[in-house]
């Protein structure tokens, strides 16, 4: 496990290299805005807290990371990347045709994938099925999962909540990546979508509130004491966070990239020195 | 496990296809199996699981009225390696949570077992909300989906058994009600994939699935006083569909499937699908539910009135063979 200062080296690596895949993908595009938000989660996850070892994929007692957010993928698989998990070689491959590596993750715990997304609202139900038969078998190791904001517009993640909370999971953790922003707009315009903190604690979960590109605050959120409850880390980020033309603008959502504004964006992230770190 | 014998067909039609799934088959297999879990959505009691309720708790879990998260539940147990049962009504359980039952059982193979129960319209006059007859249709549909519609209890409890032993994910519609008519009172071996030839007739072929395969041997009887001799073969999977049995089927005249589903997507859809490739086509009538919503009423109403009953198959057939084939 990284210290704090290798995991902010680590998030800038990651979006750098986000931005070279989403260049290569070309016309196809790729999803710019939630990956960029989701970087700092990400990193602060597999690089300073998470128990899992990418030279052991199957060993039962890792911890269980579930990306409902998928849409996130090119902070998830540069992640990968980062803790071993990838080669650059496969990295590289994003988006190709019959490449592994597609806009959705596929499962494959051998790589790190222990789920596969795309479809919003249902990775906190199977989480919390894995987290029960933790519990149940008193194992020690934790769920987290990584939901987006706009995502909790989705019915089925409030079933999960709740029965999460019946079950006292308190060894699964929701982090909500909370950049305001969905496809068509705010949160709040599109789907009046406002207090998560509360919404989490009514029903039943410990809410932790933090800044999530500031990798300590996300690093010590993961690990918060909650008296047994279900954890939810929500994560207050900015959609493209780091390039100046993609923050809060959600036609970045999913977009392509030419090469002036790829050669714009990186110089922005290679010169921005801790802004990230704050 | 227990084997099937006259006493425990009798025993276990007393109970249904759902009374002895839950009952009496889940419960013995917790004792036999660590790596098993039992779940449903609030229907724990209904559904004849207080046995596994009191007895086995760290191995059952309530999702409350949640079907969407009863499959993510059960698909998370599934993936640490657990074979997992989920039950509830046949109606819900595949239609409010489809999409996590594609994704997570379908695309990521989880090895869950769904046991639907109270499928067609057994669930009487709690009308059309509660019935399934679309079920087969949606379920069939999902690649790596195995779809399962025992004939009686015995039957039933056979193809849960299969499941628990099967690597991947199974759909088991249960039909009929309390002292449903048994059909196997002796051992047999239940395999998926392999319809089982229950009656022999040179005339015409009766294909039924579920709770009918009872109905058609008794149209079968009938016809025979009318001169007609019909062959009977139970469909108990749907899905994969037993082709060299179809293939036998298409020597005769007129084939006849019988169903508690919908004319689409069911087993006269499947059976369709194959005939209308080979090259030696029977003529194909479909027995069940035509494209609408039907009037409801009691199990046995409900039947009569689509013609899904002895009296109704036998009618249909007679009226086709005199038309001439």
């Amino acid at each position: 496990m990284m210290q704090k200062e290798q995991v902010v080296e680590m998030a800038k690596r990651m979006r750098l290299k986000a931005l070279d895949l989403a260049y290569a993908a070309g016309k196809t595009g790729a999803h710019l805005g939630g990956a960029l938000s989701a970087v700092e989660i990400l990193a602060a996850l597999y690089g300073g807290v998470a128990r899992v070892d990418a030279k052991d994929p199957g060993k039962e007692e890792r911890d269980r990371i579930l990306i409902g957010k998928a849409h996130c993928v090119l902070a998830y698989y540069t992640a990968l990347y980062e803790i071993g998990y990838l080669t650059e070689e496969e990295l590289n491959m994003f988006e190709q045709d019959g490449a592994f590596l597609t806009g959705h993750p596929q499962k494959d715990v051998c790589r790190g994938i222990e789920y596969a997304g795309g479809s919003l609202g249902m990775a906190l139900s199977v989480g919390a099925g894995m987290a029960l038969h933790a519990k149940r078998r008193a194992k020690e190791q934790r769920v987290y999962v990584l939901l987006g904001d706009g995502e909790c517009e989705e019915g089925a993640v409030w079933e999960s909540m709740l029965f999460a909370s019946k079950y006292r999971l308190d060894n699964l953790i929701a982090i909500i990546d909370r950049n305001h922003l969905q496809s068509d707009g705010s949160t709040l315009a599109v789907a009046g979508l406002d207090r998560l903190s509360e919404k989490a604690e009514a029903f039943g979960w410990k809410a932790v509130c933090v800044d999530g590109h500031d990798v300590g605050q996300l690093m010590e959120a993961y690990c918060a004491g909650t008296d047994g409850r279900p954890l939810a880390v929500i994560a207050d980020t900015v959609k493209g966070k780091g390039v100046s033309f993609m923050e809060n603008d959600p036609s970045w959502h999913h977009a392509e990239l030419n090469e002036e504004l790829y050669r714009k964006a990186r110089r922005e992230v290679e010169e921005e020195d801790g802004a990230c770190r704050r | 496990m227990q084997t099937l014998s006259r006493k425990t067909a009798r025993m276990w039609s007393r109970l249904g296809q759902r009374g002895t799934i839950c009952g009496v088959a889940l419960p013995e297999m917790l004792e036999e199996r660590s790596d098993c879990y039992i779940l449903t959505a609030d229907l724990g009691t209904t559904s004849g699981l207080s046995r596994v309720m009191q007895q086995q708790p760290e191995r059952f879990v309530n999702v409350g009225i949640a079907e969407q998260n009863l499959i993510g539940v059960a698909a998370g147990l599934a993936f640490e390696g657990n074979v997992v049962f989920a039950t509830t009504f046949a109606t819900f359980l595949t239609m409010r949570g489809y999409e996590q039952i594609r994704h997570n059982l379908g695309y990521q193979k989880a090895n869950v077992k769904l046991i639907g129960s109270a499928a067609g319209f057994a669930m009487g006059m709690f009308g059309n909300s509660h019935y399934s007859y679309e079920d087969i249709a949606i379920m069939r549909s999902i690649p790596n989906m195995m779809v399962i519609s025992p004939a009686d209890a015995g039957e039933a409890y056979l193809a849960a058994y299969m499941a628990l032993e099967h690597d991947g994910p199974v759909y088991i519609r249960l039909s009929g009600g309390l002292n449903a008519p048994v059909v196997y009172t002796e051992p047999y071996a239940f395999a998926p994939g392999r319809a089982v030839w229950l009656r022999e007739g040179k005339d015409v072929a009766l294909i039924a699935t579920g709770g009918m395969t009872a109905d058609a041997l008794e149209a079968a009887k009938r016809l025979e006083a009318d001169g007609i001799q019909a062959a009977v073969l139970h469909m108990h999977t749907i899905k994969p569909l037993d082709t060299d049995a179809l293939y036998a089927c298409s020597g005769y005249g007129l084939v006849v499937t019988i169903e508690e589903h919908s004319v689409i997507g069911g087993l006269g859809s499947a059976a369709a699908e194959y005939f209308m490739e080979q090259e030696r086509k029977p003529r194909q009538i479909r027995i069940g539910i035509q494209d609408t919503f039907v009037r409801p009423g009691g199990h046995a109403y409900v039947r009569q009135e689509n013609g899904l009953d002895a009296a109704g198959i036998s009618q249909r057939v007679k009226a086709a063979v005199s038309e001439g084939v």
